[in-house]
């Protein structure tokens, strides 16, 4: 047993993090700005960071991610990054040539206190960015935060680098889809268009992370919002913001900058926030829910109720980020099934709020943790005292769904060792059909090899 | 392609002239270097002492990327693979980490009764000036085990710095264990990592030979044998970059010699086996010949069974891109032994003298690079049009997007390429990859078939 170290008994723990179910902030923002278009993620700080970033993403994506890195040394943490970031501004638009270049920042340059606006300032000045180019920016020190709330700064690093408005309001909404993956942002877009909706979807790592072969490297993918695209949204109706953790600040900009109303929604995953989802859409924009998608909800629902006898009852233990785990408790509410344990490294009060109001009288009997020490470990320890029926989470899930012998479904990030995610959404109706085909591939192959002979059944 | 000025010297074409490259350069700033940072190599380096506490002092990032991401496997504990981490926050930067670093190896030492516990320190623990050395003394005094700071802080350097700190972390336990009975006969194996049971593969090989392996650093490692480090007769180093540090202050305190070794590919392997024969061959008298014996029956097994994979492989071409520069001297002839031919070859580390024997090695008009990025990379395989990559996690999907097969010579192989029986488990790697059918469907070679 590869957790033989992990102990029934909960100790308190004043001071530790063991097997973490959260990662630092700088890869929320490379992997946000991966869904600009002709856009390449630089690295302030050591060349580690960059490193490891690159390497878990393209561990999740199995696709090159590219980045730069300011490849820091003791000299810069004496005298400051500003050489660095310069030389750097100045060999990417000459070697690379992305159209824009997003720096973010790293532990090591936020407390040395490098003031990235500023050095950006002085590369304009320098006349170090061509024509045309531009450079974003946002602050994620690893200390504070998440991974989630790196995504979050960056989305708001776009809108003020990127947005703009003419003055002309126009009937297209903004979504803000928070860090999903690029099949969900595919997906969002279809629902849009069926709706007959323009959207702009920022941003969009569809085409980016998910390229086809070709037989060509492209260092900068077809994929990703434009610039021309963002410089639109400045004019738009609404904006529609997927998940309070990773999106709100970027649609907040949004208002605060050009006045663009905002709306926060959960990420539509399972049926009861995609008739949210769906239902805001139609309304923001004015049109009618056309009859497909009504066909579309009938179908999961179809589902549910052909499956519904498997799903009663079932506890279910989970942990990952914030803006998934509210809409996937409620939805396991729907099916009748019974969250038991939850961790979420990502800190916020609002994490709990939102459970305890999806969760309703079920909240008392379960246990949730977010923020510190809400990590794998503790996660392992309830999971030791009371054994769930089915376990959801990232790939690191993988060490205790063996140990403990539990059904195990794979959602978030990172998954390193299965593919599917970048194809198959987990948002919509159709998303929640692909939940339940996984829950339940899960918990039925799991009966089928372990049950008895006599309850071996061939038809379920 | 536009190589960056700077780097122009980084990158030669050999004419069996031994023209001169420039490396153990730092990576100019803004380039999408394959390249890591101290803290990893130090990582990497300790991560396989399996019965030891590994601490990153940091802020959960520097954890959450090395959790458990090599595959160096352990016999016995495995306290190794679980990730702990300070998990420092905004307060601890400004009022400091060292409590909350105290607290945790308390808590830690009492919980899991580790026999040692290495604390690194990262980026920012450099910056705001955590007296990380005086903790782990303090902490060594308290729960009576060696609590060893690890100064592997980011910016410090490269990849190549991390090995001097972790071998400065090994150096502390080397010498503090009893070396009592133990053969004249012995060796330390250095710079090998059990990378899916290489460690292994190896120590059996010497079992065979008659040689007692005192400790491997760090496959598989285990803290009272690294103690007794300085009993064995020999140091025998693999992967050079990472272990020659802790070689060389072994030779100086204790009086041991090293020499370097590489258990990849048929005449590295063999030739490794006959050097420490031959180290050994006073003390005993029998040592050449169960070694030549050892080595003939591997190589007779071996070479019916790579004959089948020559066939198909015979002419292909190779480009190699790896961290250490001497990994690659046998990756290029192990490729013989396919009957393929490297043309281009690099690494992120490899120093004036890897580069030297490169040059002396690679066949005229290979293409030769320190440091490189995928641009560059890619421009290289396209321009020779090879077959196969091999190379780690960043590299792989870049081959694959350009129709080329591929292998994995890093920390993520699933499979012992180490040895004699490595070399079959290499050749099949390496076939299954470059006669895929699915090369035959995607657009490159699809293109050239018309």
């Amino acid at each position: 047993m590869l957790l033989r170290h992990t102990p029934k008994e909960i100790i308190k723990r004043s001071a530790l993090t063991i097997s973490p179910a959260k990662t630092c902030q700088p890869i929320g923002a490379m992997y946000a700005a991966l869904g600009v278009h002709s856009c390449l993620p630089h690295s302030h700080g050591s060349q580690g960071c960059c490193s490891y970033h690159r390497s878990a993403l393209t561990r999740h994506y199995k696709d090159p991610i590219m980045a730069g890195t300011s490849s820091f040394t003791e000299g810069s943490c004496v005298f400051g990054g500003q050489a660095n970031l310069l030389q750097g501004i100045s060999n990417i638009f000459t070697i690379y040539e992305p159209d824009i270049i997003a720096v973010h920042t790293t532990c090591l340059s936020e407390t040395i206190g490098d003031d990235v606006n500023q050095i950006v300032q002085k590369a304009k000045d320098d006349g170090k960015v061509p024509e045309g180019k531009k450079i974003i920016h946002c602050n994620t020190p690893s200390y504070v935060g998440s991974h989630v709330t790196g995504f979050s700064n960056m989305v708001a690093g776009i809108v003020k680098g990127l947005a703009a408005s003419t003055g002309i309001k126009t009937n297209t909404i903004n979504i803000i889809p928070g860090w999903v993956e690029p099949s969900d942002m595919r997906e969002i877009k279809r629902i849009a268009k069926d709706m007959g909706i323009s959207i702009v979807l920022f941003p969009d790592t569809s085409d980016v992370v998910d390229t086809p072969q070709t037989g060509k490297f492209k260092m900068y993918p077809d994929g990703g919002v434009t610039q021309k695209e963002m410089a639109i949204t400045g004019d738009s109706k609404a904006t529609l913001a997927l998940g309070s953790f990773a999106s709100e600040a970027g649609a907040k900009q949004l208002d605060i900058s050009f006045k663009v109303p905002f709306k926060v929604l959960d990420i539509p995953i399972g049926l009861s926030a995609t008739d949210r989802f769906i239902e805001s859409l139609s309304s923001v924009a004015g049109v009618k829910v056309p009859d497909s998608f009504v066909a579309e909800r009938g179908r999961l629902v179809d589902v549910i109720t052909d499956m519904s006898q498997y799903f009663y009852g079932k506890k279910v233990a989970l942990f990952g980020d914030p803006d998934q785990l509210i809409p996937l408790t409620e939805f396991l509410i729907d099916l009748n099934m019974k969250p038991v344990h939850m961790v979420s490294g990502t800190p916020g009060k609002k994490f709990m709020e939102r459970i305890e109001e999806v969760s309703g009288d079920l909240f008392k009997t379960m246990n949730v943790q977010n923020g510190a020490q809400a990590d794998m470990f503790l996660l392992h320890q309830w999971i030791k005292n009371e054994k769930p029926d089915l376990l959801i989470g990232n790939t690191y899930g993988k060490y205790i769904a063996r140990d403990e012998g539990i059904p195990f479904v794979r959602m978030g990030f990172p998954i390193l060792d299965r593919i599917g995610h970048s194809y198959f959404p987990t948002v919509g109706y159709s998303g929640g059909i692909r939940i339940l085909e996984k829950m339940l591939d899960a918990i039925l192959d799991h009966k089928d090899a372990t049950c008895s002979e006599i309850e071996m059944e061939l038809v379920l | 392609m536009d190589i960056l000025q700077s780097r122009k010297k980084q990158v030669v074409r050999s004419n069996g002239q031994g023209m001169s490259i420039v490396c153990e350069k730092r990576s100019a700033s803004g380039s999408v270097s394959q390249r890591a940072c101290v803290f990893c190599g130090s990582r990497v380096v300790l991560y396989p002492i399996a019965d030891a506490l590994h601490i990153v002092h940091g802020p959960i990032g520097c954890a959450a990327y090395t959790w458990d991401i090599r595959g160096s496997v352990s016999s016995g504990p495995e306290l190794h693979r679980l990730s702990f981490s300070t998990d420092l926050r905004e307060t601890d930067i400004i009022f400091g980490g060292e409590k909350k670093l105290e607290a945790m190896l308390d808590e830690l030492i009492d919980q899991y009764s580790p026999k040692a516990a290495f604390v690194y320190a990262t980026c920012v623990v450099g910056v705001i000036g955590d007296d990380v050395a005086a903790i782990c003394k303090k902490m060594t005094n308290k729960k009576k085990i060696p609590v060893i700071p690890v100064h592997s802080e980011g910016f410090k350097g490269t990849k190549k710095d991390g090995y001097q700190a972790a071998c400065d972390a090994i150096a502390c336990l080397v010498g503090t264990g009893s070396i009592s009975g133990i053969s004249p006969v012995s060796i330390n194996i250095m710079g090998e990592f059990n990378l899916a049971g290489e460690t292994w593969i190896i120590k059996e090989y010497f079992k065979k030979m008659g040689i007692e392996v005192i400790t491997t650093m760090t496959g598989d490692g285990r803290v009272e044998e690294l103690k007794r480090a300085h009993g064995a007769k020999l140091n025998v180093v693999q992967c050079s970059g990472s272990m020659m540090a802790i070689a060389k202050t072994m030779k100086e305190k204790y009086g041991i010699p090293f020499i370097r070794v590489s258990y990849f590919g048929i005449e590295d392997m063999a030739d490794a086996l006959y050097q420490i024969a031959d180290y050994f061959k006073e003390q005993d008298r029998g040592i050449i010949e169960r070694t030549e014996k050892l080595v003939r029956k591997e190589i007779l097994d071996l070479n019916d069974q790579l004959e089948g994979y020559r066939q198909d492989l015979a002419g292909k071409k190779a480009a190699i891109y790896v961290g250490g520069a001497f990994k690659a001297l046998s990756l290029i002839k192990a490729l013989r032994h396919l009957g393929m031919k490297t043309v281009v070859v690099g690494s992120q580390t490899g120093n004036a003298d890897d580069y030297k024997r490169l040059q002396a090695l690679a066949e005229p008009g290979t293409i030769i690079v320190d440091d490189s990025n995928p641009v560059e990379l890619a421009s290289f395989v396209l321009e020779k049009d090879v077959d196969l990559f091999i190379g780690g996690v960043k590299e792989r999907p870049i081959a694959y997007k350009l129709g080329i097969g591929f292998c994995d010579h890093n920390h993520e192989r699933k499979i012992p390429l180490a040895g004699f029986a490595g070399m079959i488990n290499f050749a099949k790697e390496v076939h299954k990859s470059v006669i895929s059918p699915v090369w035959n469907l995607v657009p490159r070679r699809y293109h050239r078939a018309d």
